[in-house]
């Protein structure tokens, strides 16, 4: 009974999981050159649907996905590199379709920004820690000495209170004995 | 007192932080794209009308004065909407072309009768290829150029009487200055 439940979960955990690769779009595309597909699949994966906001063309059903594929196809087959198709679709949609932001202008934010962050991160720990040290070191010997200072201002009081306690009820015992 | 303001100073950059989120998260329109096309002339195209299946317009037949281009279509509904609209900003003399945008052209000529055509003509792009030129990507878009058609202005979704007066009449009306401004210079220079 068992082991039939657990297998039919296995399956079906199974299905769940591959579930995933399938692609979202077939299209119907003929190429010159196996290569030549690939590359369609690695551009139409590379770049963002404008309409859909978060699938690649090559993924989405939308007919501006569709009208996109079809020009990524054209121009490969007029024999464009890689480069000629990325800068067609940023002339007339921008940086947005670009899955991997350019190294240039404003995204100059998105990949140094976080190096910047942390070297700043990294700035404050050093300084915090050379302050922290410095501190350390300066009060380590410092603590000796005052600890000898105190104890002789410690001594000196307690040896002038004795004396003092010490003489006046020697007087005062002397007085009490006077009137026994 | 140096000390006390720099225990300020995470909560300052949390606080940005926070801002920045917020301005991100809560923009008026989040699918609005930034156009590429901004300052750059029109593409070129020649496509024929919708109106009239045998005429040919290009570029050309675009410049000379600031106007709009409307890309719309009958599948779209958001269409449907701001058409009424339209309609009444090209009766108060406001150029605006079409761009009827990957449709059924016999459905797009009875839309054209039956809900007034504010058009001056309305581009057929069948395969939506000037429409990729253009940059769109969905309708309806309204774009605004210059007389020598360069693109000055994109908006994406509804025109309504919100948007002409707060975003698209303000530069329709400062671009038109700037024309009458270029003429009068000339004529001046001519008259020297």
């Amino acid at each position: 009974m068992i082991k039939r439940i657990t297998s039919r979960l296995i399956i079906v955990l199974s299905t769940v999981l591959f579930m995933g690769t399938a692609y979202g779009v077939i299209d119907s595309y003929e190429f010159s050159t196996p290569e030549q597909e690939q590359r369609f699949f690695e551009l139409t994966n590379e770049l963002r649907c404008p309409k859909c906001q978060n699938q690649s063309i090559g993924d989405s059903n939308a007919p501006i996905a569709q009208d996109l594929r079809r020009e990524v196809h054209r121009l490969l087959n007029e024999g464009a590199d890689n480069q000629t198709v990325i800068d067609f679709m940023l002339a007339r949609y921008g940086d947005f379709v670009l899955y991997k932001p350019r190294i240039a202008g404003v995204n100059l934010v998105l990949w140094l920004g976080p190096l910047l962050l942390l070297l700043a991160g990294l700035t404050v720990l050093i300084v915090v820690v050379r302050k922290h040290k410095a501190t350390a070191s300066e009060s380590a010997p410092a603590a000796p000495d005052q600890h000898n200072a105190d104890k002789e201002l410690l001594d000196k009081k307690l040896n002038r209170f004795l004396t003092d306690y010490l003489s006046t009820h020697s007087s005062k015992d002397n007085k009490t004995d006077g009137k026994e | 007192m140096k000390r006390r303001l720099q225990l300020f100073l995470p909560l300052a950059i949390f606080l940005g932080l926070c801002l920045m989120f917020y301005v991100a998260l809560f923009r008026e329109n989040p699918g609005e794209l930034p156009s590429a096309l901004l300052d750059q002339p029109l593409p070129t195209f020649e496509l024929p009308t919708v109106k009239n299946p045998d005429r040919k317009v290009t570029r050309e037949n675009l410049l000379g004065e600031v106007a709009l281009i409307n890309v719309w279509a009958t599948w779209c509904p958001a269409c449907r909407v701001e058409h009424p609209y339209l309609v009444d900003l090209a009766n108060k003399g406001v150029p605006i072309y079409g761009v009827n945008y990957k449709d059924d052209q016999p459905e797009a000529r009875k839309w054209l009768k039956t809900l007034h055509d504010p058009y001056r003509f309305s581009i057929n792009d069948n395969s939506g290829s000037l429409g990729i030129d253009l940059g769109v990507y969905g309708a309806p878009e309204t774009y605004l150029i210059d007389h020598q058609g360069v693109i000055r202005y994109k908006h994406v979704g509804i025109v309504d009487a919100n948007v002409w007066k707060n975003d698209l009449e303000p530069r329709f009306r400062h671009l038109q200055k700037q024309v009458l401004q270029a003429h009068a210079n000339n004529r001046e220079g001519e008259a020297k």
